[in-house]
């Protein structure tokens, strides 16, 4: 029986508090615990980016976070992109470009851009290859993604 | 062993009274532990302790003649600080060559060290910048520290003198002498998130083509990150002619104690140590 413990946070907007076992990592907790299954769990140790949230205001891959360590912290998902400006210019450049193939590193991908574009809002193409280095995509070659970031950012400029 | 308890101190004080009975698994960032105790790699002690809110572990500062890096300062704060960036180009290097963005943003420097890889990123340029560990601990009721050199910090993969009530608070590093010029190397198969299959760092005060105050290390070619004293020998005062850049690299190949694993043969870690040295000093003697 794993020791438990109750913690509090903010994520996409709302006060949420969770008790989970002191191991679970902060991916378990959002999918299992809270119930918000867009981020998702591929690799499990910090290699694939598909699921990257943002912490405190940085990306970070929910899979290698001790849940316990969200106490206080801020916390956004893709599910909170559904409300952010930024967040659906990129989710419908996404779209547009044909960027999405299976979808599984969709998320991870747009909310690592999403991060990304806020602290760099004039990136050159490599700049954009450069941010996303910490996402994996098997289906597409990531042209089509570097394609949709690279929209955002010009439109956004 | 399942955690039976889980602290999350606001002091340093009571940190290191948590860690008196040394049985703790000390969380940081969490990116080698989360993985390592998933793959059963390691085993949670009876206490977890978060040590993110305690105070002081989170600072870059000047202090004395060098640089104190709190043990909690992230990969990513580091390649954005200013005073790494102005004194120490190789470490800024090294964390450029971190993994991912997302991992530069949780993984930290403290736990980079005592996660102890042959292979950690940070620790080559580190040996070469004689950085020295701040260790924490409270044997009697007060708190006392000691400070340990880097290169006498490792003993084996993953294994270094941190004594379990100790807390690892610091990386202290000295301002490299006027004229210091630095160089760091990374080999993996694609730049982002790889495990390096070697790495090469080595510093020193240029003066035409001589290096003086020599100082090398090499990753990921011996259970620990080492420094070279023998490479470091050759280098002393050589006049950096062909002739001699290929000795030092042919010592520096001798010098190394690489195995077969995964990532490269023995043999291919020999050949790219040789060769790459051969390369770095080649540029720092034309420089």
């Amino acid at each position: 029986m794993s020791l438990k413990r109750e913690i509090g946070f903010v994520l996409n907007g709302v006060r949420t508090r969770a008790t989970v076992p002191v191991e679970m990592s902060t991916l378990a907790m959002l999918r299992e615990v809270v119930g918000l299954t867009g981020t998702k769990y591929a690799c499990g140790e910090g290699e694939c980016g598909a699921c990257t949230i943002i912490v405190d205001g940085l990306s970070t891959c929910a899979c290698l976070m001790f849940a316990v360590d969200c106490e206080d912290r801020t916390l956004t998902t893709i599910e909170g992109l559904a409300r952010d400006p930024l967040g659906v210019k990129l989710e419908q450049a996404f779209v547009e470009f044909g960027a999405v193939q299976c979808g599984f590193c969709t998320p991870g991908m747009v909310v690592q851009a999403r991060q990304w574009l806020e602290a760099h809002p004039h990136p050159s193409r490599d700049e954009i290859r450069r941010a996303i280095e910490g996402n994996l995509c098997r289906c597409t070659g990531y042209v089509k993604i570097v394609d949709a970031i690279a929209k955002v950012a010009r439109e956004d400029a | 062993m399942a955690v039976e308890e889980y602290w999350a101190p606001v002091s340093l004080p009571a940190a290191l009274e948590h860690l008196r009975g040394g049985d703790v698994t000390i969380l940081a960032g969490g990116t080698d532990l989360m993985p390592q105790s998933h793959a059963g790699r390691v085993t949670f002690k009876r206490g977890l302790m978060n040590i993110r809110r305690v105070p002081g572990l989170h600072t870059i500062e000047r202090d004395g003649d060098g640089v104190r890096i709190g043990a909690l300062c992230t990969i990513g704060e580091l390649l954005r600080d200013p005073l790494v960036q102005e004194h120490f180009g190789i470490l800024a290097e090294a964390c450029d060559h971190f993994a991912s963005d997302q991992l530069r943003n949780a993984a930290t420097i403290g736990g980079n060290v005592c996660n102890a890889s042959p292979a950690g990123d940070t620790l080559v340029p580190l040996l070469v910048l004689d950085a020295e560990a701040e260790l924490a601990s409270k044997p009697n009721g007060s708190v006392e520290t000691r400070g340990v050199p880097l290169a006498e910090f490792f003993v084996g993969p993953g294994k270094t003198v941190r004594a379990p009530n100790e807390l690892l608070c610091a990386i202290r590093l000295p301002l490299p002498p006027a004229g210091f010029v630095g160089r760091f190397f990374k080999f993996g198969t694609r730049p982002a998130l790889d495990i390096a299959a070697i790495a090469i760092g080595f510093g020193g005060v240029l003066s035409g083509n001589t290096l003086t105050g020599a100082r090398v290390a090499f990753g990921a070619v011996a259970p620990v990150p080492m420094r070279a004293p023998r490479t470091e020998a050759a280098v002393e005062g050589a006049a950096l002619d062909a002739a001699a850049i290929a000795r030092i690299a042919a010592i520096a190949r001798d010098e190394v104690r690489p195995i077969d694993d995964v990532r490269a043969s023995a043999w291919y870690r020999r050949e790219l140590v040789f060769n790459m040295t051969k390369r770095m000093l080649d540029d720092v003697a034309q420089a």
